[in-house]
């Protein structure tokens, strides 16, 4: 919200610097998030008048000028102009050396961002020139601003302006413009009068309301009547039928808006367009409630009719675009047609024109999120809907609509009659509230004392009566806001400060157990044994493309295609959420490749989405997963594997291993995890296929463990067993097995061959030299242990006849020999 | 033979000054006792009285030259040992042998700084539902249909019903609706917004606190929030309130921490102002309290939610949020301890 200083003291007495009041607004909840100073390119420049004038010898337009700037900058300047409207006798705007004023020249401005122009002594074809005589342009001002200022030529400075005066003051731009940031809840501050209000109570000043005092008419005309069909899209309309002539409203005649409207209209970046028009907008500016006004011989039938649009009804706004409308969509109707889209724009066909005589004011509260959707959904919007989506409160209708036919007399537009109609004004009800001071207190935490509580209450105008411990306050028809003690409760606090406030810590409350649940703990310690193993912890987002489902060469019925999608996606690529992690991992490696990071491990722990069904309907199951991947030359799948494992040893459990199908993986270099009978992951080398397509020269393996399925397997709890009382026996073997026969066969028939075998480490794998072709040598260490009840030790002799009788089941049941 | 104890015993002290190495010292030694050996065997040609005595002068010439040439071992080691050192010595100042950890992610550091701090004070921690029903994300935190932030501008559908949460505050609904006061929960995940500009992430990371019981008051919000406050940054640090709106508390406030930057003197990073916005926070909602079964008229608390990435940016220094979510391993090295 922006609010001029110098309009804001039209309601209030206030005169701190605006620095100082910004700080007073922020600390009771309107954060002032930028002070314009509107002076701030107009540096150095005085009134002056010319006193003497002759031509230039070398221009066939140029004046020499004498200047009197007053004593204090010169009584005799010398400043050549090229304006046609100089005169000696004229007092206008001197810019003096090293003086700064508006940039105008638009191919200059595209050169200074900050559009000031700096103007210095020179020479102007020969003649000396120690200023510059200023346009309204150059002070960056048009008509509306200040009468004349859009003259061609000099400004003329009228009402005999002190010499030497800065002209910021003469024109008014010593003043400043407030940029509010209003919270959604304060949509009665979305205007300068709201803003006033708070401004009065925090400077303790008196509020000046504007004035509402208008004559009613009585008129021979036939009256306008007003049907609200959908009370619950419009909880108030207020209509009322103004009298006037067609040179009176019509006449396009902007000289008819006073000078003081102009003048607040152009601070808001609004130009005059015609006084009927020029007070609906200083109304919605002033007291932020939108109007419209409605050439009221258009209405067919002299009706007004708020209804739901019907399904295919078309309506011609105002700016002549056309629009098929549907129920969703509230309208206001004459007799026989749309003449308005509600609180949006009003509809071609009967708006205010040059030949308009009498005019049918609107003041009506619509529900904000109909004009929201209605507003999106046509792509059509207006300062009008703009507002109405913030909210706009029923009892504000009726005032602005008195003060926007007190302006109508006072500008002279027509006659305010007694046809009028007032729809649903029982919403504009005020409320009562009665609360326990004690409540408000304890929910504050501190005793705010009686007197400040019913000065603060007072001052934001909502009438407290203070009796005992009961507070009553008639809250202003404004503050829909407003509906229990809580909402005094911050009233009073934000009134008061917070920096009353006493830090305590949970003075009354019990105590309560803290901490992690044992999911979140495990999740803790997975993340640890990676980072342990070398990797680093990726966060990615939650949704991708779906390309990425063709990418990892999904077939069409795989399960992770089932996905999620957005239904309003920011891109295509950010459209379905994931159900696996991979794709993600995938781009992160290929991310860091392309940006010269040749090698390096990551994980993500995040959830994918499975849902039930397509399109989703319910809650789809949420899955925590462990994304892994690595890259670079120097890593391959067992680097990845190692890492799954450091997980197996921090859980106590043993994970096995099968070839895996997956479509994105290696067929080669791939497996599938198990932890029992259970499938819990996939990892491997990505396939090359898809390496190749991404243009990859680096080795990438990833895959993922399904961390949901996992954790409640994993019963994370170590059992002690008795130490032997005697040493472990190592024997080294080397076997010869045939290229088919896998690492885990040999082991798992080491572990059974014999019950002393308990531990077996792979050391060495061997081929080409003296192995056969099609065969390869493996080597193992071989721990044999005495189990605790044992009376004796392992003998050399006995570790040898255990190795014998290993070898023979070897043989027998995987042909595997020793080298 | 005593002239020939004294020649041996000149020869050998003057070889083992000669000697340089224990290996060396050791041969003299066999040498010696070799020669000894050949002396002591003469004796028996010594008439029987002079024995005894030549006896003993050989037994104390060979216990007093074993001494020396024990003492001789004991410095030719010391020196060997000296040797040693000095041909080991390494150049310390080449780099140690390190094995490649890795590291957190910055919004996990942070997110497992909140929890430990939060945890200390009784809080647990409650993990919700990412995609969530319009009534948690929204209806039941009292926030109307026709509330902005319901726009499907901010908000990612998913359908009808359905949607990518906003706000961490969703998970306040069902553990109010599970459990009775005293309530102390933590909640910390993943929310989404529409939202995607140099400054925005379409997702990003939120911790919500919700304390609820009987007496609980704004004064205990600043309190929990100055604990936090010095904990989480230093114990300088301070807090401050400020009016605000959210729909599901009441009263609503911002709270500002003194710039951590510059101790509130005013820098760059706090624009000038001394005090940095970090979290919005409130006393629960009244309505939100009975959406949940909650007696209003008995219980009241307060709930604080804030942004971890903005945490992460002010305690690091991060001032990209979009670096966080491309996982380059150079930025996450940084991290590594």
């Amino acid at each position: 919200m922006k609010v001029p200083y110098s309009w804001l003291k039209d309601y209030v007495d206030v005169n701190l610097p605006a620095s100082e009041l910004a700080e007073k607004l922020f600390s009771c909840g309107f954060e002032v998030e930028e002070i314009i100073y509107l002076g701030e390119k107009i540096n150095r420049v005085v009134v002056g008048e010319v006193t003497a004038l002759e031509k230039h010898p070398d221009s066939d337009h140029m004046h020499i000028c004498t200047v009197d700037c007053g004593e204090e900058y010169g009584r005799a300047i010398q400043i050549v102009t090229g304006a046609p409207n100089v005169y000696v006798g004229m007092r206008t705007p001197v810019a003096l050396d090293n003086s700064t004023v508006a940039e105008t020249n638009p191919a200059a401005l595209e050169k200074c961002p900050d559009g000031i122009k700096k103007i210095k002594k020179g020479k102007l074809r020969g003649v000396e020139s120690c200023g510059m005589l200023c346009s309204g342009e150059e002070l960056g001002i048009n008509d509306d601003f200040y009468e004349g200022a859009e003259v061609f030529g000099l400004l003329d400075l009228k009402g005999n302006p002190p010499l030497g005066e800065d002209i910021k003051k003469t024109v008014g731009l010593d003043d400043y413009i407030f940029d509010i940031s209003v919270t959604a809840n304060r949509p009665d501050c979305q205007c300068v009068f709201g803003i006033a209000r708070e401004v009065a109570a925090i400077t303790k000043s008196e509020l000046k309301t504007p004035d509402v005092s208008f004559k009613e008419y009585d008129s021979v005309a036939a009256p306008v009547t007003v049907q609200v069909l959908s009370p619950d899209l419009c909880p108030r309309y207020i209509g009322r039928y103004v009298e006037g002539t067609k040179e009176s409203i019509g006449g396009a005649n902007a000289d008819k808006t006073p000078a003081w409207m102009r003048k607040r209209l152009a601070l808001a970046g609004l130009r005059s367009i015609s006084p009927v028009v020029d007070i609906t907008n200083f109304v919605l500016l002033e007291l932020g409630q939108p109007m419209h006004a409605f050439d009221a011989d258009e209405l067919a039938g002299r009706k007004i009719i708020v209804r739901r649009a019907n399904e295919g009804e078309k309506i011609v706004t105002l700016d002549e675009k056309e629009f098929t409308l549907n129920g969703d969509n509230l309208v206001i109707c004459d007799g026989e047609k749309p003449v308005a889209l509600a609180g949006i724009m009003g509809g071609l066909n009967s708006g205010i024109n040059e030949n308009t005589k009498n005019v049918f004011f609107e003041a009506a509260k619509f529900a904000r999120d109909n004009i929201r959707k209605t507003s999106r959904k046509l792509g059509q919007s207006s300062d009008s809907s703009a507002r109405f989506e913030k909210g706009v409160d029923a009892y504000t209708a009726e005032f602005a609509m008195n003060r926007a036919l007190h302006l109508m007399e006072e500008l002279g537009c027509g006659k305010v009659t007694k046809i009028k109609s007032d729809e649903n004004a029982g919403n504009a009800q005020k409320k009562t509230i009665t609360a326990s001071l004690e409540k408000i207190n304890a929910l504050l935490g501190i005793s705010v004392p009686e007197e400040e509580t019913r000065d603060i209450l007072a001052r934001l105008n909502f009438q407290p009566k203070i009796e005992g411990d009961t507070l009553t306050v008639t809250v202003p028809g404004y503050r829909e806001d407003v509906e229990n003690y809580p909402d005094l409760a911050e009233e009073i606090i934000r009134s008061y400060g917070y920096s009353h406030l006493e830090p305590t810590f949970l003075k009354s409350a019990r105590v309560t157990g803290g901490g992690l649940s044992d999911t979140q703990k495990s999740e803790n310690a997975v993340k640890e044994t990676l980072c342990n193993q070398g990797f680093y912890e990726a966060y990615n987002y939650s949704f991708y493309s779906p390309k990425d489902f063709d990418l990892m060469r999904l077939p069409d019925d795989a399960e992770e295609r089932k996905a999620v999608r957005v239904l309003n996606p920011i891109t295509e690529d950010l459209s379905v959420m994931r159900t696996f992690l991979a794709p993600s991992m995938l781009h992160d490696a290929v991310r860091n490749i392309r940006r010269g990071n040749d090698s390096g491990k990551l994980f993500e722990y995040a959830r994918v989405y499975l849902p039930e069904t397509l399109p989703v309907t319910t809650q789809p199951e949420e899955a925590e997963k462990l994304g892994l991947c690595v890259w670079g030359n120097e890593y391959d799948f067992f680097d990845l594997k190692g890492a799954v494992e450091a997980i197996e040893r921090a859980f106590y459990v043993t994970f096995t291993y099968e070839r895996s199908h997956a479509p994105y993986l290696h067929p080669g270099i791939s497996a599938n995890v198990f932890y029992g009978k259970e499938q819990v992951g996939e990892i491997g080398e990505l396939d090359p296929a898809i390496a190749a397509s991404l243009g990859l020269d680096k080795r990438v393996c990833l895959g993922e463990l399904n961390m949901k399925k996992l954790l409640p397997l994993l019963n994370a709890g170590v059992r002690f067993t008795n130490l032997p009382p005697f040493p472990a026996v190592k024997r080294d073997l080397a076997l010869i097995a045939d290229e088919n026969v896998t690492c885990a066969q040999i082991q798992a028939e080491l572990y059974r061959s014999c019950k002393y075998v308990t531990d077996v480490q792979l050391f060495d794998v061997y081929r080409g030299g003296q192995i056969p072709e099609g065969k390869k040598s493996m080597a193992f260490t071989l721990t044999f242990t005495p189990d605790s009840s044992a009376d004796k030790a392992i003998t050399a002799e006995t570790a040898d006849n255990f190795v014998k009788k290993i070898l023979g089941a070897l043989k027998f049941k995987l042909g595997v020999t020793l080298r | 033979m005593r002239q020939k104890i004294d020649e041996l015993k000149a020869k050998v002290l003057a070889d083992m000054k000669k000697t340089q190495t224990v290996r060396e010292l050791y041969d003299l030694k066999t040498r010696f006792q070799t020669e000894l050996k050949g002396i002591s065997g003469g004796m028996k040609d010594l008439p029987k009285e002079e024995r005894p005595a030549f006896g003993k002068i050989l037994n104390e010439f060979k216990t007093g030259v074993e001494t020396l040439f024990e003492e001789r071992a004991a410095a030719l080691k010391e020196a060997e040992m000296q040797r040693k050192y000095e041909a080991e010595k390494v150049d310390i100042t080449l780099p140690g042998k390190v094995r490649a950890t890795g590291t957190l992610h910055p919004i996990t550091l942070v997110k497992n700084q909140l929890i430990d701090i939060f945890s200390g004070m009784g809080f647990k921690v409650f993990e919700g539902p990412e995609i969530e029903t319009d009534y948690y994300n929204f209806t039941a935190l009292n926030t109307p249909k026709d509330h902005p932030a319901r726009d499907m501008q901010d908000t990612f559908y998913l359908a009808e019903n359905l949607l990518l949460r906003t706000q961490t505050s969703a998970g306040q609904i069902r553990v109010m609706e599970k459990e009775k006061p005293p309530i102390k929960i933590l909640s910390p995940g993943r929310v989404f917004r529409s939202d995607d500009d140099a400054t925005h992430s379409p997702m990003f990371h939120q911790m919500e606190g919700l304390v609820v019981d009987e007496g609980i008051t704004l004064c205990d919000l600043q309190g929990m929030l100055s604990s936090f406050a010095k904990k989480m940054f230093t114990s300088a640090t301070k807090v401050r309130l400020r009016p605000s709106y959210f729909p599901f508390t009441e009263p609503s406030v911002e709270v500002d921490l003194s710039c951590s930057e510059c101790g509130g003197k005013g820098c760059r990073l706090c624009k000038g102002t001394g005090w940095i916005e970090v979290l919005g926070a409130g006393m629960v909602n009244r309505k939100v309290l009975e959406n949940c079964g909650v007696d209003p008229d008995k219980y009241t608390g307060f709930a604080f939610g804030m942004g971890i990435e903005r945490i992460a940016m002010l305690k690091y220094g991060v001032n990209n949020i979009k670096a966080l979510f491309e996982n380059d391993v150079r930025l996450l090295k940084q991290f590594a301890k």
